[in-house]
């Protein structure tokens, strides 16, 4: 077996990148692929928190990089889904002791196992962010229609395809946009930058549009994947289509919208 | 621009896609030179220091972006005795 090596970027703070990583591995997960998350914000871990597994945390990430603790051990397995695993960041420690090579390990050694890693970036452009996408096949590059979010993602493509040890040796890293809080009425009205104002300006094809939803945040109250906690939802339905595009599978663009989730509420239907 | 196309386009996102647009037109080309200024800088200082005692704090550099033509603005102040010596030769 060897994974796809995923990271969920973004340059700018507070866009999804964490909802995100949550939600498009569980979606791969509950399709029957094993699946392993890594949180790299050392010092500020959430990913644990979003996914309801803090209180499970016993060996994080730079337990592993130095040593103290096996992969397996550090592994969180969780309880909803059978083939999903999260790898916690460290809370304590300095990010300082996050290695290169301790990194390099790590992932080699997830690849082994499992069919996707996908790794949790920090905000911003320092050390845990050029360590969470050093090692990546692709990258899902999180952007809220936004001016300061659409600009540090273009900042985020430049470090993509100059940084990372693909780009290094050559290759094309598979980069793609998901943009999250979408709110489509807002951007037919002229207020919001629409998908195809993004799209353009940042010249990279898109994997997902999530819509603005109250979902998300009642997802990460409960500490569950919004793909989970209500798989019918608008953005739920959003990221197991984009899980089943990183897939490779050719999935139609739909704009999940309120009042669509109503309507197959209304009429008992599932998205296929 | 259709009809539709100036319904839809009225609100403030054409001016945030504009700007956007602008913006990273100019941060794509720059990449990797984002310390240009402080190059210019530093090298500027250093060939008037030759010359003229200068209080180095006293050097303020600027750059404005223009749609035709970009300036750099180069302040030096100069002390007294220093300037006597210049308007003198």
């Amino acid at each position: 077996m060897a994974a796809k090596v995923v990271v969920v970027t973004s340059g700018k703070g507070g866009v999804g990148k964490t909802t995100t990583t949550a939600a498009l591995g569980a979606a791969l997960a509950q399709g029957g692929q094993k699946v392993a998350l890594i949180d790299f914000d050392v010092g500020l871990r959430n990913l644990d928190l979003v996914m309801g597994a803090e209180r499970r945390v016993v060996y994080d990430l730079i337990n592993v990089v130095q040593g103290v603790a096996k992969l397996p051990q550090a592994l969180i397995k969780d309880k909803r889904i059978e083939t999903l695993w999260l790898l916690p960041a460290s809370q304590t420690r300095d990010k300082d002791a996050l290695t290169e090579d301790g990194v390099a390990r790590v992932i080699a050694e997830l690849r082994e196992t499992y069919d996707w890693v996908i790794c949790d970036s920090p905000a911003g452009i320092e050390r845990g962010a050029t360590l969470a996408m050093r090692f990546a096949d692709t990258a899902v590059i999180v952007t809220n229609p936004e001016v300061s979010s659409v600009r540090d993602s273009d900042r985020i493509i430049g470090l993509l395809d100059s940084k990372t040890e693909k780009a290094e040796k050559g290759q094309r890293i598979d980069k793609h946009i998901l943009i999250t809080r979408f709110d489509a009425a807002r951007a037919a009205r002229g207020e919001m930058l629409t998908i195809e104002d993004v799209l353009e300006i940042l010249s990279t094809p898109l994997l997902g549009i999530v819509p603005e939803s109250q979902e998300v945040l009642r997802a990460s109250n409960i500490g569950s994947p919004v793909t989970v906690s209500d798989p019918a939802s608008g953005p739920a339905r959003a990221y197991l289509d984009a899980a089943r595009r990183l897939k490779g599978e050719s999935v139609p663009m739909a704009m999940p919208g309120d009042r669509k989730r109503l309507f197959d509420r209304l009429f008992g239907r599932r998205a296929a | 621009m259709s009809l539709l196309d100036f319904l839809r386009r009225r609100g403030s996102a054409p001016v945030a896609r504009e700007r956007l647009q602008v913006l990273l037109a100019y941060e794509r080309a720059n990449r990797g030179h984002s310390d240009l200024l402080a190059v210019l800088r530093e090298e500027i200082v250093a060939v008037i220091a030759r010359h003229i005692t200068i209080d180095r704090d006293s050097v303020a550099i600027k750059m404005d972006r223009g749609d035709t033509v970009s300036t750099l603005e180069i302040d030096i102040e100069i002390p007294h005795k220093a300037g006597a010596l210049l308007v003198g030769t």
